[in-house]
């Protein structure tokens, strides 16, 4: 039976009433957002495989990043290693792995830097040359954006957990973070086949 | 009843500078929310004007009254601006509003992200609109776009559509894209992690609900938008390729990216509309909604459904009978959960005792026009007869009875259901069923009229006609139809204006609602709730008014 409280009826059986952590969710849906972005720009390199009028092809100037793809997806375990660290306590630790998660997300974007100057300097493909030109930068670029973006704010975390202010209060925002940091792979893996391996 | 909040609201006088900065620094969902309204509303009478000039154009045939390339104006920005910067706002502005109260809330998620929605938005609504200070006007960057809202390529590149009114509206759309993703994102975090005690999600109010899956669409739909444009700006900026066919490109891609937006974009659009109608019905009707269950399932089936009926908007571009059959059959499907929704309601109102105030005057309007705009969707989706009749007038008909006399119907039911909670105040009665009788009178002259001159053979985007075609007695009927509402829209604007100053005091409850927002004082403090409640049932507060027989002994 329920009492009029202050003009709403109140529960008598206390119930445990627990809800999900807000920045767990907004990620969730921000990472479906941008999914949704990913596939339209995946979508259109496929559409466009093999269709451009003149060359270079993806056959003659790509070469696959491997260094680039292992700092990336070592970074994941390091993002990972640094919030069970966190919630381990161990602050010393998720210092150090933060640290080299920047350190190799640095790494991959200058092996990307270093691909995209080889094609534009040596291989003369920009992306006004052909539909590859337009689809690779487009969908490689909008990548590393999202790379760049999450090297900002891990290395915030970075310098916050240096000046000791990163306290086991804030794990739940680390592990969102860290989730944004996973996604940014988890697209790595799928351009990294569908530019590098199956458009090869 | 007693509201939950006893503190009076201080009516101390203060300099209109510190209100307006107050305004324009506000994270509160309420004002936010207020905001996104007006905002909406005054893009809506933009929309409407632009609408008026279009059918006084076309009222009588070898008409001059604008040139054709006014005319290929006002069309785009009539398009672009119901659907990005009258539509979505002011469903967002409800949701805002809204959302937090009906879940037992004080805010939103991220008050923050909130109020930067809303800017970017109302950046994006300004930025389009400075277009028309371009080109011949004031300064030399461009002007109005002209490339119809859904701007096929290669229509758009640069060859076809120098100057800048391209970008203005690529980039105008980009922002509101990233404001509505932002919001979307607020009001799902809000409903799954802010709702107050007790409210499991079988107990959520069904405009929350329907809000959680508008929010859904909103992610899978207005993230391809957004994509496509950065493709689009691409091709116009740096010399790409996506769009442009002299270098392979395709123009067909182009219609499936912004179509995989377009046709979910129309269920964002109306399920909240369908909100509006679900809490206003039970209460005039003074019944409980009709299988809450099925309304919730038949509303995420619409959701997902829509995801795939994207290309019946590409009948003719030559898909062939395979895609064609799949999309006849998708677009088809999506009538069963629509009935099921039409079928609750009339449940909900059969045997009811029903009170005709203007709310639910609106939304008995809004549920006879939703079924003839299903009924012409059917005919729409099958491919032979779209073959005929695509592009015509027959189809713009067909999509202003869903936008217009589904969605703009219920939205005013919404308008005068609620605007006693936002102000304290009652709308007046009398002027508000001259509104409804004059809106049914104009938009049944408007739209049914419509359809005729489609199936003798009006194409849309047309500028004028010959005398001989057999249409110019229809575009005269359509034409004094649009008169109709543009006065019926005025005594409505006329009525929120004379209300908030001379309307009668509504009080905590004035329709005997059932749902959280009811609780709190009108309008609600910047806390919205000084206690936060606790609900045991779908209704809470026929629990509190009838104690003797609560909902909750039988949920």
């Amino acid at each position: 039976m329920s009492t009029p409280v202050s003009g709403v009826p109140i529960n008598q059986s206390e119930i445990e009433w627990r809800l999900p952590y807000r920045g767990t969710i907004g990620m969730g849906c921000l990472i479906l957002a941008e999914s949704a972005v990913f596939i339209i720009f995946v979508v259109a390199y496929v559409y466009y495989l093999g269709k451009s009028l003149n060359g270079p092809t993806p056959s003659q100037v790509l070469e696959l990043p491997i260094l680039g793809t292992i700092c990336l997806l070592s970074s994941s375990v390091t993002a990972h290693l640094a919030v069970s660290a966190l919630r381990k306590g161990n602050l010393r630790s998720c210092t150090a792995n933060l640290a080299g998660t920047v350190l190799l997300g640095l790494i991959f974007l200058c092996t990307t830097a270093r691909e995209w100057y080889h094609l534009i300097h040596d291989e003369h493909l920009t992306i006004k040359t052909n539909l590859f030109g337009t689809t690779y930068y487009a969908l490689v670029g909008l990548h590393a954006t999202h790379v760049v973006i999450g090297l900002v704010l891990l290395f915030t975390a970075f310098v916050f957990a240096l000046a000791g202010r990163v306290k086991e209060e804030h794990l739940e925002k680390l592990d969102v973070l860290s989730i944004y940091w996973h996604f940014v792979d988890a697209v790595w893996v799928v351009v990294f086949l569908v530019v590098y391996v199956l458009g090869r | 009843m007693q509201a939950i909040d006893e503190t009076t609201a201080s009516q101390d006088r203060r300099a209109p500078v510190s209100i307006i900065y107050e305004w324009l620094t506000t994270v509160d969902h309420k004002k936010i929310g207020l905001m996104y309204i007006a905002f909406a509303l005054f893009f809506l009478l933009v929309g409407g004007v632009e609408a008026l000039l279009i059918r006084i154009q076309l009222m009588v045939p070898n008409n001059h009254f604008l040139s054709p390339q006014v005319f290929n104006r006002l069309f785009t920005m009539h398009g672009t601006t119901m659907v990005f910067f009258a539509g979505m706002p002011i469903l967002f502005g409800f949701g805002n509003y809204l959302v937090p109260l009906m879940i037992g809330a004080r805010d939103m998620a991220f008050p923050k992200l909130n109020a930067f929605s809303f800017w970017i938005s109302a950046f994006g609504g300004i930025l389009l609109y400075f277009s028309y200070f371009g080109g011949s006007g004031l300064y030399a960057a461009g002007t109005a776009p002209d490339v119809g809202w859904f701007a096929y390529a290669p229509l758009t590149s640069k060859v076809f559509s120098p100057g800048h009114s391209t970008d203005y509206w690529s980039l105008s759309l980009f922002l509101s894209g990233i404001g509505s993703i932002g919001t979307a994102l607020n009001i799902v975090t809000t409903i799954l992690c802010m709702r107050c005690k007790g409210m499991t999600m079988t107990r959520l109010p069904l405009l929350p609900w329907l809000y959680l899956v508008t929010s859904g669409l909103v992610f899978v739909a207005v993230g391809p938008l957004s994509a496509a444009q950065i493709m689009l700006t691409l091709d116009r900026y740096l010399g790409a390729h996506f769009f442009d066919t002299q270098a392979g490109g395709s123009a067909v891609l182009w219609m499936h990216f912004f179509w995989i937006f377009g046709h979910p974009e129309v269920y964002i659009l109306v399920l909240p509309a369908f909100a509006f109608a679900n809490e206003i019905i039970p209460v005039f009707s003074r019944k409980a909604m009709f299988g809450y269950p099925a309304m919730v399932a038949a509303s995420v089936a619409i959701g997902f459904v829509s995801l795939s009926v994207w290309a019946h908007h590409m009948f003719t571009v030559g898909m062939g009978p395979a895609g064609n059959t799949f999309f006849v059959f998708a677009t088809m499907v999506i009538s069963v959960p629509t009935g099921i929704k039409i079928f609750n309601w009339l449940a909900t109102i059969w045997g009811g005792k029903i009170s005709f105030a203007v709310p639910m005057l609106f939304c008995i309007g809004f549920l006879f026009q939703f079924l003839v705009a299903g009924l012409t969707g059917i005919m729409l989706s099958a491919a032979p007869f779209n073959w005929q009749l695509n592009n015509s007038y027959f189809v713009v008909a067909h999509f202003h009875y869903v936008l217009v006399g589904a969605i703009l119907f219920a939205l005013f039911g919404a308008f005068y259901y609620w605007y006693p909670k936002v102000t304290g105040k009652l709308m007046n009665e009398t002027l508000g069923k001259w509104h409804f009788w004059l809106m049914v009178v104009g938009f049944h002259l408007t739209f049914d009229f419509m359809h005729i001159p489609g199936i003798l053979g009006m194409p849309r985007r047309i500028y004028t006609y010959e005398a001989n075609r057999g249409w110019q007695g229809w575009n005269m009927i359509v034409g004094v139809g649009g008169v109709i509402q543009a006065v019926a829209i005025l005594c409505f604007v006329y009525n929120l204006i004379s209300s908030y100053r001379h309307g009668e005091d509504a009080g905590t409850d004035p329709w005997d609602a059932w749902t959280l927002e009811w609780a709190t004082q009108s309008p609600p403090p910047s806390y919205n709730f000084a206690i936060e409640p606790t609900v045991a049932s779908r209704r809470p507060l026929w629990d509190l008014k009838h104690p003797e027989d609560p909902d909750s002994d039988y949920e």
